[in-house]
């Protein structure tokens, strides 16, 4: 608590799976006894590969996936509220202050609606504002600072390029003045040259406006430049998490390294040095017992191969976790 | 030696309720065997059309300039109508693969189907044969238990394995030359990792041609040996690889490089490119990187001075602007 702003603990959030109506019902693991702190003011980064749970785990966290186990409790300035323990009143006010901005600038606005309407909604939706002048003076100011200007308002999203639409979005996520941002794949789709005016502008708004992102990417090098503090997430697990610096110089677990060297090198010189990864990643239906990356890591221990050990973060570093599998 | 596929001053417009789109203007292009060419630039630059343009797969509103050429194995594409003739390129000489594999498979059918189909439409084999060496195309590229993913769905495939599969299916009738458009775009970085290593080692084994497609500068250091960088339907630079990504002229290639996140660098500030791309609608007169360029000068000659490549160093071709315009515009 204290400068904490969301305390995640030990959540997992489980989805029944049937295949057809007579085969027998299972479990999907999207997400398991995850336990993470994100400060107020943080930048707090989510990367690993596609399924591994971290929109399922933002969604959690923003009360919009059920938790099967543990809890999320958002800390405000006067009170706690517990995400699994919620009534109306407090889950209403809860949606004015932790929302979400989209992955696909392109579908995630309605096409029929002007810009100003767009960011209105949230205003209308959720009574916020009394009038309507009211409303039009909010828009018009969170427009401002999101770089819209006044006559783009009146213009449906189909007149805007990706970037643009993705500050309409921004700004829709911004009106009613939430403390906490979760921020799913946000420039994913976005060419780079606008993915840095975005990010930048992320930044900006965040010390303006005293916010808390969740930031899930699959950018290794993004998240680099924008979170304070990054979780590596595989197959519904954390393998690791630490202060973004320390976490890309001093790289512990396995998964995350091989994830690292991933990254294409811009430099054509520096071809192959990848750490190839065979296989794809195993199903969260049933999950390898043990390490769940030991079905693709490249150098298994003689521990790691019985899949004896029981995952686990523990901290190597100040702040700097790992796995205790692979820390071992 | 000639080339396996020239391009040159191809225009490419098509007819819309709002008027004619130039998509493409005066590109020249050359790709050799066993050689990889990479085509960079924003969305909307004209990357995807350039491509179907060597397959004639734009639509009935496109229309062709009188003078272009796209010369592959000695024969100008753009004359091709009968079908006769288009079976040559599509699927025969050249295969492209897609940024969403799904595209491509049809999904009611079986892969390995698929992939028998294709191969007897553009060889002369039997069924047998055309089983087999589906199956050995998809252990080629790295697909476990190819017996069975032969006969499974697309669907049933997870991301990375349905482009494998899609890769099999474009390599498997022996193309000479692969066009592949943003194949990794959509995966995760490790599976990008295999998958650019797989088409690697199967260019060097082939020796066939190919074109990559990316707006991932990272991507075409690691794949291209020439690289063109395009915006708003231009080449605005190209050239080998290594001259390119380390001593870049035009603005629009240094500023594209200036807004890539370094891992190796993280307290760069990032660099946007300032503004958006206009639409292809109103094509800025002479120098298309204008309207966003930071050394553009309204009463300089980049509005006049008409858009060509010249060539500042050996291989190493940009537009004219950047040197007769200079970095004062
Ligand atoms: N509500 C849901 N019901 C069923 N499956 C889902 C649901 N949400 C996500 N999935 C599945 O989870 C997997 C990952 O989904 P998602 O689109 O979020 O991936 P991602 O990591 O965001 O990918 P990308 O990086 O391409 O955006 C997919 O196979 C998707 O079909
Ligand atoms: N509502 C759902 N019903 C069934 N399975 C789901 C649902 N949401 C997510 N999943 C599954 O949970 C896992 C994690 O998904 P997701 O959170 O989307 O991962 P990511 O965002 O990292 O790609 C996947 O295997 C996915 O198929
Ligand atoms: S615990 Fe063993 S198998 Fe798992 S990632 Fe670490 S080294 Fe690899
Ligand atoms: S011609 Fe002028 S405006 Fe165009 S790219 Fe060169 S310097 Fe910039
Ligand atoms: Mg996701
Ligand atoms: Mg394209």
């Amino acid at each position: 608590m204290g400068d904490n702003l969301i305390s995640v603990n030990n959540v997992s959030v489980n989805f029944d799976y049937q295949e057809n109506f007579i085969s027998k019902k299972q479990k999907i693991h999207a997400v398991n006894n995850i336990n993470i702190k994100i400060k107020k003011g943080s930048f707090f980064g989510l990367v690993g590969e596609s399924g591994s749970g971290k929109t399922t785990l933002g969604r959690a966290i923003l009360g919009a996936n059920k938790i099967s186990s543990g809890n999320v409790i958002f800390h405000d300035d006067e009170k706690d509220y517990d995400l699994t323990d919620m009534n109306k009143q407090d889950l209403k006010e809860y949606r004015k202050k932790a929302q979400l901005i989209f992955q696909d600038p392109y579908a995630a606005l309605s096409p029929r609606m002007t810009v100003r309407d767009i960011i209105a909604e949230p205003l209308e939706v959720m009574k916020i504002t009394n009038s309507r002048q009211e409303t039009d003076e909010r828009v018009r100011d969170i427009a401002s600072k999101c770089r819209l200007n006044i006559e783009h308002l009146r213009r449906f999203p189909h007149a805007f390029s990706g970037g643009q639409r993705q500050r309409i979005s921004i700004a829709r996520a911004l009106v009613s003045n939430p403390k906490f941002i979760v921020a799913d794949e946000s420039v994913a789709a976005l060419d780079v040259s606008i993915q840095a005016d975005i990010l930048n502008l992320l930044k900006q708004l965040q010390t303006e406006l005293n916010l808390t992102y969740l930031f899930i990417s699959h950018d290794l090098s993004v998240v680099a430049h924008v979170c304070d503090v990054v979780a590596v997430m595989y197959l519904g697990h954390i393998v690791e998490m630490g202060p973004s610096r320390e976490l890309f110089k001093n790289p512990k677990h396995s998964y995350t390294k091989a994830l690292l060297s991933s990254i294409p090198s811009i430099d054509p010189e520096k071809r192959s040095e990848a750490i190839e990864l065979k296989g794809e990643i195993p199903s969260a239906l049933n999950p390898p017992p043990g390490c769940v990356f030991r079905t693709r890591c490249p150098n298994p221990g003689v521990d790691c191969k019985g899949g004896e050990i029981k995952m686990g973060l523990i901290e190597v570093e100040p702040g700097h976790w790992v796995d205790q599998c692979c820390a071992l | 030696m000639s080339h396996l596929l020239e391009v040159k001053n191809l225009d490419v417009k098509f007819d819309t309720d709002e008027g004619r789109i130039t998509a493409v203007e005066n590109i020249s292009l050359s790709v050799d065997q066993g050689e990889v060419l990479g085509i960079v630039g924003e969305s909307g630059s004209g990357k995807s059309v350039t491509a179907k343009s060597i397959m004639k797969l734009n639509p009935g509103n496109t229309s062709y300039n009188e003078d272009a050429e796209i010369i592959l194995d000695n024969e100008n594409v753009l004359q091709f109508t009968s079908k006769q003739d288009l079976k040559k390129i599509r699927g025969g000489k050249v295969s492209m693969i897609f940024q969403e594999p799904m595209a491509s498979f049809a999904p009611a059918i079986k892969i390995g189907a698929q992939m028998v189909e294709q191969l007897l439409i553009h060889k002369n084999i039997n069924k047998e044969e055309a089983k087999s060496i589906s199956i050995n195309m998809l252990k080629r590229v790295g697909i476990a238990d190819a017996e069975k993913r032969f006969n499974q769905y697309a669907f049933e495939l997870s991301g990375g394995m349905r482009q494998r599969a899609m890769i099999a299916m474009a390599l498997s009738t022996m193309p000479k030359l692969l066009l592949a458009d943003e194949p990794t775009t959509a995966l995760d970085v490790t599976i990008q990792a295999q998958v650019i290593n797989l088409i690697k080692d199967i260019i060097k084994e082939y020796q066939m041609g190919v074109i990559f497609i990316t707006h991932d500068l990272g991507v075409i250091a690691q794949v291209a040996d020439h690289v063109a960088v395009m915006y708003l339907g231009s080449v605005v630079e190209k050239g080998p690889v290594n001259e390119i990504l380390k001593n870049p002229k035009h603005p629009y290639t240094k500023g594209l490089l200036q807004a890539l996140p370094d891992i190796n660098n993280l307290d760069a500030p990032l660099s946007p490119i300032p503004g958006n791309i206009p639409s292809p609608l109103d094509r800025p007169t002479g120098c298309v990187f204008r309207t966003r360029c930071p050394h553009h000068n309204p009463e300089g000659k980049d509005g006049k001075i008409e858009m060509k490549l010249i060539e500042v160093e050996p291989g190493h071709w940009v537009d004219q602007c950047g040197i007769k315009c200079g970095q004062n515009g």
